[in-house]
């Protein structure tokens, strides 16, 4: 055990994959870098934020491969490889740059093994990094999640810190469906005790992150730190939270939300993607439908508002879900009563 | 070939701004003043300016992230452009958009593009207005070396020959996408590519001002003419990492030092221009002093100028909704 980024922690369970089965391969742009360069520097970059720093030297030009910037036909191959043998993380870097490659994605490698009646087997993971906070203004900022949660076929992993980012990677990678995996870009640097042995997180069961007897907080990726700071805050107050952390937006801990609000009674939500059809009115609509005798309070969602992301800070403080918001949120539903009818 | 006095005293003026304005955001960015990211065009000046020397505010061009040198090509304001790129409320896109998605369509610039390979296809939609709308205006996309691998722009090239489109494809070909080499990257050659799709091929040395402004003029005015699109071949050098921070270490020791000391198109211009007297040194002298206050003006102006406001944030997402 010792103190890694999330950054460390990613490039850690990467190295890890990669001696362990040799069928797993790396691809991306400047996933490594420095080819054709003038130096003859290998490993320039290692990633374009370094996470996957030093893989090249130990695996090779054949397993961590550069690919030219073209992302629909380098995320292509990375599905044609998984149905064909190989066990590719393929890093889409920004998961924007989504939109030049949706094709490969939700209509071949998520289709395979229906559509092929169950022959095939994609083991398939795309990186990409999400999430506004970097002043990457609206084609650099989205958190897409919901868009790939909607296609039947993908697993959709958001990790919420290094412990987490470690083990669900390893399990992605040892998954035999396609998995999306998606990194908040404002997360890298965030650092916490990670062990030193490879271990896996299994999808579609969520962690609470803390119990609380009043409200339940359900919080996705970086929303988690969010959400804990705001409990933290609200139990010098008296209010107790539970906050979930699902891990896997797909598959989804249906059981544990359920179970959580069967013992509050109320339920916050906190999602950094766009309001409409995401992971917010999804957990919603469950809860409504399956838990709707438990409620003491209106579902209440912590949201971004139904624009592009902006470019300046003031705009994007706005725009983002904050410790303040989610705050706020919970304190209206704690304090909510059932009008008693005259 | 004969150009203009006025058509040299603008160009050289554009392409000082284009190296002012880039220098002195590098030195800001390290400030840590400046948000987001910023991708400098410091060396590659002559090819936008060369190119949009040709166009007027009714033809249309379509840039890359690396778009400052367009707009100011394409005669956005510098003003607005800097405060943009502060992400205050006078910027030219309201602090909505900052350095990577500067744009003013009512001088035909189509945008900077945070997504690689993003405008080529855009160009096609514009040279499509062009030719139906009957405006004798042509459509220009720049693209890098590196997007030219992308689908959407081979894609385009395709397109635009089908539809025999007023169409011109810049390739500005500085030797790298991000940390890697167009040598890896870019499998046969851009010329062998316009063949491929039948479209006539030019080439240049871009950081030759006459030589970019000679060659765009061809290209332009075979696609102005109605003949179908061409590509325009630009080889060039940034002179600085992919965007700032790149300690560009896939590049060899003093590479960049010799472009800058044997390709600065600033030092290179004034000295053809003075030889052969076209232009006075004094009246260069006066150009650069005045860009410089510009800048100067443009920076002083953009860290005082109002953020935007909370209502900033829900306008503009639509016409109507
Ligand atoms: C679709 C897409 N893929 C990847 C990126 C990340 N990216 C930004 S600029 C760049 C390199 C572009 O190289 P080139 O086209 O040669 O332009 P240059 O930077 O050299 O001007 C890359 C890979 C992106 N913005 N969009
Ligand atoms: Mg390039």
């Amino acid at each position: 055990m010792s103190r890694k980024s999330f950054r460390q922690a990613i490039n850690e369970a990467l190295r890890q994959e990669m001696r362990r089965d040799p069928r797993v391969i790396l691809m991306g742009e400047d996933v490594a870098g420095g080819r054709g360069g003038t130096s003859g520097v290998k490993d320039a970059w290692g990633g374009v934020l370094g996470v996957t720093k030093g893989l090249l030297t130990e695996f090779g030009e054949d397993r961590v491969l550069d690919t030219p910037i073209t992302e629909a036909s380098y995320i292509g191959a990375a599905a044609g490889a998984a149905a064909t043998g190989l066990r590719p993380v393929a890093e889409l870097m920004f998961v924007d740059f989504v939109g030049c490659c949706l094709d490969q994605i939700m209509n071949q490698a998520a289709k395979f093994r229906y559509m092929f009646g169950g022959k095939a087997r994609t083991p398939l993971v795309i990186r990409a990094m999400y999430g506004a906070g970097f002043n990457a203004a609206a084609q650099h900022s989205q958190a897409l999640y919901p868009l790939f949660t909607h296609i039947p076929g993908l697993k959709v992993v958001v990790p919420s810190s290094p412990y987490e980012a470690k083990g669900l990677l390893i399990e992605a990678i040892r998954d035999d469906d396609p998995v999306i995996f998606l990194e908040n870009k404002v997360m890298y640097d965030d650092e916490e005790d990670v062990p030193d042995e490879p271990y896996t997180i299994p999808f579609g069961e969520a962690n609470l992150t803390r119990e609380g007897d009043d409200v339940t907080i359900v919080a996705f990726g970086r929303m988690v730190n969010l959400a804990n700071q705001a409990a933290d805050r609200l139990e010098k107050d008296g209010i107790s939270c539970t906050v979930i952390d699902p891990r896997t937006t797909s598959p989804l801990d249906t059981g544990t939300i359920l179970d959580c609000v069967a013992d509050t009674g109320r339920l916050v939500i906190v999602d950094e993607s766009s309001p409409r059809c995401n992971l917010a009115t999804d957990v919603a609509a469950l809860v409504a439908e399956e838990a709707f005798d438990a409620l003491k309070a209106p579902i209440r969602r912590v949201v971004p508002p139904h624009t592009p992301v902006p470019f300046a800070t003031v705009l994007e403080n706005l725009y983002m879900p904050s410790v303040e918001k989610i705050e706020a949120a919970v304190r209206s539903v704690a304090a909510y009563r059932v009008k008693e009818e005259a | 070939m004969q150009i203009s006095r006025d058509i040299l005293t603008r160009s050289y003026r554009a392409m000082r701004t284009i190296r002012d304005f880039e220098e002195r955001l590098h030195v800001e960015f390290a400030t840590g003043e400046i948000p987001g990211f910023v991708h400098l065009y410091c060396g590659e000046e002559a090819s936008g300016v060369g190119v949009c020397a040709h166009l007027s505010d009714t033809d249309t061009i379509a840039s890359t992230h690396r778009g400052h040198g367009h707009c100011i090509a394409k005669g956005v304001a510098v003003d607005g452009m800097m405060a943009e790129i502060y992400g205050r409320q006078t910027g030219v896109c309201r602090g909505k958009g900052g350095s990577m998605h500067i744009a003013d369509l009512s001088l035909g610039m189509l945008g900077a593009n945070g997504i690689v390979g993003g405008g080529p296809p855009l160009i096609c939609g514009a040279a499509l207005s062009h030719k139906l709308l009957k405006d004798n205006g042509v459509a220009v996309a720049f693209y890098g070396d590196g997007a030219s691998n992308e689908g959407s722009t081979l894609e385009s090239l395709n397109l635009a020959t089908v539809w025999q489109l007023p169409a011109v494809f810049v390739v500005e070909d500085n030797g790298y996408g991000e940390a890697t080499g167009a040598s890896y990257a870019c499998a046969g050659t851009q010329k062998d590519r316009a063949a491929g799709f039948g479209m006539p091929y030019f080439e240049c040395d871009g950081t030759d001002f006459f030589a970019v402004y000679e060659t765009a003029g061809e290209a332009i005015a075979h696609a102005r003419s109605g003949k179908g699109p061409a590509m325009l071949h630009v080889h060039l050098s940034r002179w600085y990492g992919h965007f700032e921070g790149d300690a560009m270490t896939y590049r060899a020791e003093g590479e960049v030092a010799k472009e800058r000391a044997e390709h600065d198109c600033l030092v290179n211009f004034r000295k053809h221009v003075t030889e052969i007297s076209l232009l006075e040194a004094s009246a260069l002298d006066d150009i650069d002093a005045a860009v410089k206050s510009e800048i100067d003006a443009a920076v002083a102006a953009a860290k005082v100028a109002p953020l935007p406001e909370e209502a900033d944030l829900m306008r503009d997402v639509y016409v109507s909704y």
